[in-house]
């Protein structure tokens, strides 16, 4: 074993869950704390005190009494108060609660019959032997006990069985029994008095969990270490919120001790004692409801107990699943298309500031030393030396040139980030594993984060302020490991389902687009500047000569110059209309895509060729020629698009919106035909003439058809609006290629927005029987129920627009509900499946050997892998190796 | 009320309970104890009427999505 790794000294066996009892408090303890100051006026720790050094020590230079170690060493110990009165956990109310409903007011005995407790231990011991809960059998047993009205073992003064008294809980601490308060002595004697064997039956094991011991006589006073005091500036000095709470349980149990013994009369005592309770209650828990809070002096309620380990900066979700890193940065982000998606660019200041440790060896203690003695502030250079004495030295402008001298094998640089380091990249919410992935870094001047726009799919990220972080790997195995499985391009296709999340994104598309389907003469200059960035040394043929005899080339050429060599592929585009019969190949609207050996023949390249979650040629060439390639594909794909949307231009404005004026005649005739339908559909209501749909009521079948006429209604005149546009309107193209916007946004802009609804109806809400005063009681007609006409360049009317508001904000609630629901699910998920793993034999199971599934998806199939589970890979390969068909 | 067989309804996948040297294979092909198998009560109703006994291992066939047919093993437990 490394000599620097501890050995194990102790296995852990088993854990065991209990109640500590207070004997077992007061063997634990170091001293008895009885004073309530912590330190004399020399600042000294007094004895038998809150901060007495037996309970460890937390100032430097001091060491402890009791185990001798010093500050830093020593873990503290627990020390406890002897409390004058025994006080309720308020932790535990609820249990003792239960259990003094369960047991005879008389002899304590749980009230069942023998037969019934013998039967309820049986089935605890079944229920432990299967490994499952007995939190429900329990409950069972408790019910039944306080259900029980008279005591089945003792008997009152005249005789008779003893009766039960209905005992009043008010929370969070009293117990009343027929209108008398329960001390908690008294109800510490009557727990006392429960045998084991009925302590059993109720699920407890009496060596472990007396049920007396939830009312408290001692208590544990926590280690010093656990509540350090802090100096001040002023060299005053601050307790911890915990300490401040002993102090004043100490000084309550004094003066309750001190009245008591004076023999104080018994309204003084019962002040007291109450006061004591509520200390010790807030000592636990500072937001006990009906208890007021305990305060600090400037107002700020006390973090206690319960308050350090709940919630989400609690020490569970705040210190121990989830804590701060060393190594990470975080910053904006923003776009680069002229980065690869492997690479990550990174600000200068961030680089100085980060390191990768390296171990000096014989060939690169040359290169080390360049670093140190360039310092900290030339760029690149090292920031920490750790010599072979474990010394670790920062790197000034002074100690550089010394420091880089004495450098020799074995001992470490820090040096600084550099070109190619490999890193982390995380946006949050990380709720699939591509919401981390590993980047080459690229250091850039200025402040964001670079990434290349088709990685924002996998992290969902956009370039409106989002921020990410950044973590450097400090050692090489985890570089080999994050090279290997985290690294981009081993991440373009997803796991779920299959395709790539990597991919163009809304320019690229609109720019691949415009590139394949309307580029048809580029001259030499043209072609080059498209290609420039792409790595091509050579032009193809040119796809012919103009008047002067100047040779030209056309989009789909240009494509093919970055698509590898012998791909074959046949697809229907993003742009394909739906005609009854494909034509396939001679497809009239260039809507079919033909690849044959790496040359685009035919068909628009559009969001089913290139694009994130849909593009089938990067799908192809990721799955046939390896995720280097594919990667490269994309690269290419981002900076040829980018050349391809500026060489045509793409813009968009209000006038692209703009109708011819007969256009607008036929949207109005469309609409004022509908509106007159839906008041035929009225009358014909009115009149009882309507025929009923099957499952629904008159009324019901009215709205349903009005909502049909009108929905109908709005996708005609959005097709008008849209043949009227043709496909050179920008709006068009990016909706039809799949680049941004649907035909759908198209249509509100120019035609009509159509039915606004809440909860899928046309609005009813508003005053009696009607949406608003402007309209008849009881008109059912398509604008009084919230039909938007008007579009959004036309502007809405008045009433239009608060329809349009009333649906706009259901629209918002939606999403704000959703998401705080989606992402409790997604921890509970999470919490659930974390630890189920896909073995080697194809098995998934679980951390104890458990199967879980007996094959992977049951098919045993790693979709990334998979062609869709379709073979026509397999009849590609027999068809290019043997030149046959498999049929 | 007519009687019919549980095993025969449609959405009732084929079980079936496997005989000691299959039971042996299964184990071995997986490198697992009978207890590290999914469990299934010997209260289940398809498990009372195969008439199953505690330690027994089922065999169900289900319809599967991706696969067509996928194979599971249930260890019969005492409830």
């Amino acid at each position: 074993m490394d000599k620097n790794m501890p050995s194990i000294p102790k296995r852990i066996g088993a854990i065991k869950f209990g109640l500590i009892s207070p004997r077992e408090i007061r063997k634990m303890s170091v001293t008895a704390v009885i004073t309530a100051d912590t330190y004399d006026d020399d600042g000294y720790p007094i004895d038998m005190g809150l901060m007495d050094l037996r309970l460890g020590v937390i100032d430097p230079g001091l060491k402890c009494k009791t185990c001798s170690s010093r500050a830093g060493e020593c873990p503290g110990h627990f020390g406890h108060i002897e409390l004058v009165a025994p006080v309720i956990h308020v932790g535990f109310n609820k249990m003792i609660r239960k259990t003094l409903r369960a047991i005879c007011p008389k002899c304590s005995r749980l009230m069942l019959d023998a037969a019934k407790k013998a039967d309820s231990l049986e089935q605890l011991a079944k229920l432990k032997k299967m490994g499952h809960l007995p939190n429900s059998h329990i409950n069972e047993i408790y019910k039944e006990a306080a259900k029980t009205k008279t005591c089945p073992y003792c008997y009152d003064a005249d005789g008779n069985p003893t009766k039960k008294t209905v005992i009043k809980f008010e929370k969070p601490v009293e117990y009343i029994e027929n209108g008398d308060k329960l001390t908690p002595s008294e109800i510490r004697d009557r727990f006392e008095n429960i045998p084991d064997e009925d302590v059993r039956v109720f699920g407890m094991d009496p060596d472990n969990a007396r049920p007396e011991w939830m009312i408290l006589t001692v208590l544990p006073v926590p280690p010093v270490t656990v509540r350090p005091s802090i100096t001040l500036e002023s060299g005053q000095r601050s307790e911890d919120d915990l300490t401040h709470k002993l102090v004043d349980i100490i000084r309550i149990n004094q003066r309750f001790q001190e009245n008591r013994d004076a023999g104080a009369p018994q309204l003084i005592i019962e002040d007291l004692w109450e006061l004591l309770q509520y200390h010790v209650t807030t000592f636990f828990d500072n937001e006990v409801s009906g208890v007021p809070p305990a305060r600090h002096r400037s107002g700020r309620p006390l973090k206690t107990l319960s308050q350090r380990l709940k919630g989400k900066e609690g020490r569970f979700r705040g210190s121990l699943s989830g804590k701060r890193v060393n190594f990470s940065a975080r910053t904006v982000i923003s776009p680069d298309p002229n980065l690869s998606i492997n690479e990550v660019g990174v600000p200068l200041p961030i680089a100085k500031q980060m390191t990768i440790p390296v171990r000096i060896i014989e060939r690169n203690i040359d290169l080390m030393r360049m670093y140190v003695a360039r310092g900290k502030e030339t760029y690149p250079g090292a920031n920490y030396v750790i010599r072979v004495d474990e010394r670790r030295i920062k790197v000034t402008d002074l100690n550089c040139e010394e420091l880089a001298e004495k450098l020799e094998v074995g001992s470490t640089v820090e040096r600084q980030l550099i070109d190619g380091d490999i890193v982390l990249f995380n946006r949050q919410p990380s709720l699939h594993k591509m919401s981390i992935m590993a980047h080459n870094i690229k250091v850039l001047p200025n402040k964001t984060f670079r990434l290349n726009p088709c990685v924002c799919p996998p992290y969902n990220a956009d370039f409106d302020g989002d921020e990410m972080n950044m973590h450097v790997l400090q050692t090489e195995e985890s570089r080999a490991e994050a090279k290997i499985l985290m690294q981009v391009q081993e991440n373009i296709l997803s796991p779920r389902f299959g395709g790539p999340i990597i991919g163009g994104i809304h320019d690229h598309i609109s720019g691949m687009f415009l590139l394949t389907r309307n580029e048809k003469f580029i001259s030499k200059n043209g072609a080059l500047e498209l290609l420039r960035k792409a790595d091509i040394r050579e032009l193809p043929e040119p796809a012919g000569h103009n008047e002067d005899g100047a040779p030209y080339w056309n989009g789909k050429q240009i494509f093919s110059q970055i698509l590898p060599k012998g791909l074959e592929l046949e697809f229907p585009a993003k742009v394909c209309f739906q005609c009854e019969t494909c034509k396939k190949g001679d497809c009239e609207n260039d809507a079919y895509v033909v690849i044959k050996d790496g040359e685009l023949i035919k068909g628009t390249i559009d969001e089913n060729g290139i694009g994130a979650f849909k593009g089938l040629v990067l799908d192809k060439v990721v799955k046939e020629y390896g995720t280097t390639v594919g990667a490269k594909f994309i690269d290419d794909v981002t900076r040829l698009a980018i050349r391809g949307v500026m060489r045509t231009g793409l813009s968009f404005g209000i006038a692209d919106e703009d109708v011819p004026p007969e256009a607008k005649i036929e949207i109005n005739d469309v609409m004022d035909k509908a509106v007159e339908e839906v008041q035929d559909l009225i009358k014909a209501y009115e009149a009882k003439e309507l025929e009923q749909l099957p499952g629904r009521t008159l009324a019901e079948t009215i709205e349903m058809l009005i909502m049909q006429k009108l929905g109908k209604a709005r996708d005609s005149t959005g097709q008008i609006a849209g043949n009227h546009l043709g496909l050179e309107n920008s709006a068009v193209i990016m909706a039809k290629s799949g680049a941004r916007g649907s035909m759908l946004n198209l249509t509100q802009m120019a035609a009509c927005v159509g039915q606004q609804a809440v909860r899928g109806e046309r609005i009813k809400r508003g005053y009696s029987q009607r949406t608003l005063p402007h309209f008849a009681k009881g008109d059912l007609a398509a604008d009084a129920h919230g039909f938007v006409k008007a579009s959004y360049k036309s502007g809405l009317n008045p009433t239009e627009y608060f329809f349009h508001a009333i649906g706009g904000r259901e629209g918002l609630v939606d999403t704000a509900v959703r998401t705080s629901q989606s992402g409790y699910l997604q921890r509970r998920l999470v919490n659930a499946l974390q630890d189920l793993e896909v073995q080697y034999d194809r098995s998934v199971r679980e951390t104890r050997g458990v199967i879980v599934q007996f094959k992977y998806g049951e098919d045993g199939i790693d979709s990334t892998k998979s062609d869709y589970s379709k073979p026509e890979a397999v009849h590609r390969i027999v068809r290019a190796v043997t030149g046959k068909e498999v049929n | 009320m007519r009687k019919f067989s549980l095993l025969d309804h449609n959405s009732v996948p084929k079980h079936e309970i496997i005989q000691e040297n299959e039971v042996k294979s299964l184990l071995d092909k997986y490198q697992i104890e009978k207890g590290q198998l999914p469990k299934i009560k010997q209260s289940d109703p398809v498990i009372k009427e195969l008439g199953a006994s505690v330690g027994d291992i089922a065999k169900i066939t289900r319809n599967s999505q991706t696969a067509g047919e996928s194979l599971y093993y249930r260890l019969v437990i005492d409830d």
